[in-house]
């Protein structure tokens, strides 16, 4: 019998994308290099790919959109420098399809094997001419830990411990330094063989252990440092480190991450890398039948449901619901879409004991019997999110299936049979991943109920007047500061619909904004009766060269509060702040993408006159700032000192 | 398993990695002799071929191969450690 040692790992899987049918078929067929293309290969790397299918992908992907992106591309395209301390070739087809997955296009500049200091040391070098708009530092466990004494001191165990850390900042500066771009720091690999055993931690010069202190540390100074983190050492420690590393083959060919797990390496870093361009699902939309309790509750009734109880099966669902409660504490907005009669499909939220998640949770809940793709476009409406920002997790592979083929940019998880795998699926799959966790995100939950109220209130209004009048708004404002960037940049980066230009800013380029006393920076913040909207709109200007029109480069504002004249009143603070900058005129472009014709018409709306049209539907407008009045608003406007919470 | 149907797993498994449906390996193939053999696709033949047979190389096993018919040999060992 075949010892386990000499049996192949089962590598990591992508077990919650769906098997494609003639996937194959669908991939030869692609000839030409053109958007249709471009969807229908993001379409098929959303599948449950292995390697080898994967590279295939890479080759089509490579052959069509190797020299370019595809035209029109509403996503950031990301020039990525991998500095590896070992080989990485073989990882490189994975981390594109990765990106593909997200939407991003991908191009990656590997330097010369062994030549990362060389590199970043030599403006000559070839990764200066590569100017990255993103380094990715993916160093091996064995190289950053070489040379180790394993029966050093605590005191050397600490020295040495500093020296690494030091060396991976230092190596961060450099790039942030020479590019201003930003870096991801892959963790450390978990490769070293103990010494001592349950307890490792007591012999402090262990490769082992200072492999996991190394991974420690490298939090903290990432937060400190503003660099994010592919977590590897989480992932291959759940998965189990024979699924992702094969010392026979590290020998042979320096090759750290498995082949066979490249898929899944590089799906968490094209993960990464749309999270920070915002593209990280916003809305987890639930069934209820056998997808939050076990049973259906227009048969089986609230005595009849399978839920908490002491079962097994009962349990299971409750703890996917504490799940997914947690989620919307976060942030992660849910939604209810189920095939039931209303008042059914309420019962358990109000009446079951052991149901987690409460009526007030969800914060847009449909239960009717038209089919889940209408009540998914519906509920992207009502929320009003964009539709490619939902997840639809579903027990039946039927409901799957058909929301798979009428709405392919919806996620649907492929859920396992068993209830008590539901949780680790959605964990696994990383649809919300999250760069950053602000204090909004932790509102945002309670924002949603309250708009619902407000969207009641509304409806029952017959004078819009009175409406706004009893909202009691007032409109803070102020230009941009510290406090506010990282909900600035998250805001640029993220809004899509009501965004005049969709210019995209990194961090470095809002300070810059923030810094240039000739530039003009708004951020504002809507609070009214029902509570609070957080930052709500961004607007950024500068001077054209040579005269005096402010040149409105970014106005972007949340869908959440249209409507309400806050447009108007921006134009008001936008007006007073281009004349106090000395500006004779504002100037104003459009820019149509495929999310945001809802303000096609913003300017002329506001009074702007049209200046020019492109053949690409490009438009400008102008409003001369000396002939101005400001319009009349229902709601107090307000410098604030900060408007960050 | 006779060496004739670990020569059609083979020839499978190049067709699969070097996505072409033509390829047909004969024992005395070499890299030379098959068109995108190249390295990077050779580590996906060698884990794939793991994969497949439910067998893992070792360390030094692979750099001595010089032809398929040494790789069909090498892996019929492995198999019958089993």
């Amino acid at each position: 019998m075949l010892s386990r040692a000499s049996r192949p790992a089962t590598p990591p899987q992508l077990h919650w994308l769906p098997p494609v049918a003639c996937w194959s078929e669908r991939l030869r067929a692609l000839g030409e290099a053109d958007e249709a293309a471009w969807a229908e290969l993001v379409a098929l790397a959303n599948a449950g790919l292995e390697a080898v299918e994967t590279l295939s992908l890479d080759r089509k992907l490579t052959r069509l959109f190797g020299k370019a992106p595809p035209p029109q591309l509403s996503t950031r395209s990301v020039r990525l420098a991998l500095l590896a301390s070992s080989t990485v070739d073989h990882l490189k087809p994975a981390i594109r399809v990765g990106a593909l997955r997200h939407g991003l296009w991908l191009d990656i500049h590997t330097p010369p094997y062994g030549q990362i200091s060389a590199a970043l040391l030599d403006k000559n070098s070839e990764l200066h001419r590569y100017k990255p708009d993103c380094v990715l530092f993916a160093l091996d466990a064995r190289h950053v830990l070489s040379g180790i004494d394993a029966s050093g001191t605590r005191e050397y165990a600490a020295a040495a411990l500093d020296g690494v850390l030091e060396d991976i900042k230092r190596n961060w500066r450099l790039v942030q330094d020479a590019f201003g771009c930003r870096v991801i720091q892959q963790t450390l690999m978990p490769v070293f063989p103990a010494l001592a055993g349950n307890n490792e931690h007591r012999l402090p010069a262990s490769a082992a252990w200072l492999t996991e202190e190394i991974n420690q540390r490298l939090r903290a100074m990432a937060d400190a440092e503003q660099v994010d983190l592919v977590a590897l050492d989480t992932r291959v420690t759940q998965d189990g480190l024979a699924a992702w590393h094969d010392p026979a083959l590290w020998f042979r060919a320096k090759q750290e991450v498995h082949p066979m797990a490249a898929p899944v390496y590089g799906e968490l870093i094209g993960r990464l890398l749309a999270a920070r361009q915002g593209r990280s699902a916003k809305c987890l939309v639930l069934d209820l039948d056998n997808t939050l309790w076990g049973g259906v509750i227009g048969d089986d009734g609230l005595d009849g449901i399978v839920l908490g109880q002491g079962s097994a099966r009962g349990e299971a669902y409750v703890a996917f619901q504490r799940y997914v409660r947690d989620l919307s504490r976060r942030g992660v907005i849910l939604a209810v879409c189920s095939k039931n009669d209303e008042a059914n499909a309420l019962e358990p939220f109000d009446k079951h004991p052991d149901m987690v998640l409460k009526r007030a949770d969800i914060a847009c809940f449909v239960a009717n019997w038209s089919d889940k793709p209408s009540n998914l476009r519906e509920i992207a409406a009502r929320l009003n999110i964009g539709i490619d920002a939902l997840v639809f997790a579903d027990d039946n592979p039927f409901e799957r299936d058909i929301v798979r083929r009428e709405l392919p940019m919806v996620a649907v998880p492929e859920l396992p049979e068993d209830p008590a795998l539901y949780t680790n699926c959605i964990a696994d799959a990383g649809y919300f991943e999250a760069a950053a966790i602000t204090a909004e995100d932790f509102e945002r939950a309670g924002q949603y109920r309250a708009n619902a109220e407000r969207e009641g209130l509304r409806a029952s209004a017959t004078d819009l007047e009175g409406h706004l009048r009893s909202l009691d708004m007032e409109l803070r404002w102020a230009r941009f500061d510290q406090l506010g960037l990282q909900r600035i940049v998250q805001l640029i980066n993220k809004t899509n619909q009501f965004n005049l230009t969709t210019r995209r800013y990194s961090e470095a380029e809002a300070v810059a904004v923030m810094k240039n006393p000739r530039a003009l920076s708004l951020q504002l913040r809507l609070i009214d009766r029902f509570g609070d909207n957080g930052v709500i709109g961004i607007v950024i200007g500068e001077f054209a060269p040579g005269n005096s029109d402010m040149v409105i480069d970014t106005w972007l504002m949340s869908c959440r509060v249209l409507g309400r004249q806050v447009e108007q009143a921006t134009l008001n603070l936008v007006a007073a702040e281009a004349a106090r900058l000395g500006a004779r005129r504002l100037v104003g472009q459009f820019r149509p993408t495929p999310k945001n014709g809802m303000v096609r018409e913003h300017y002329p709306n506001l009074g702007f006159q049209k200046l020019d049209e492109t053949e690409e539907g490009i438009t400008r407008w102008a409003l001369d700032l000396g002939g101005f009045k400001p319009a009349n608003v229902i709601m107090n406007i307000v410098q604030a000192e900060s408007v960050a919470a | 398993m006779d060496k004739s149907v670990i020569l059609d797993t083979l020839t499978d498994v190049f067709r699969k990695v070097l996505d072409d449906p033509a390829i047909t390996l004969t024992p005395e193939t070499t890299a030379e002799d098959v068109e995108n053999w190249d390295s990077l696709n050779h580590v996906f033949i060698v884990v794939e071929v793991e994969q497949r047979f439910g067998i893992k190389f070792q360390a030094a096993e692979m750099e001595e191969l010089k032809n398929v018919g040494e790789l069909v040999d090498l892996i019929e060992r492995r198999l019958a450690k089993s």
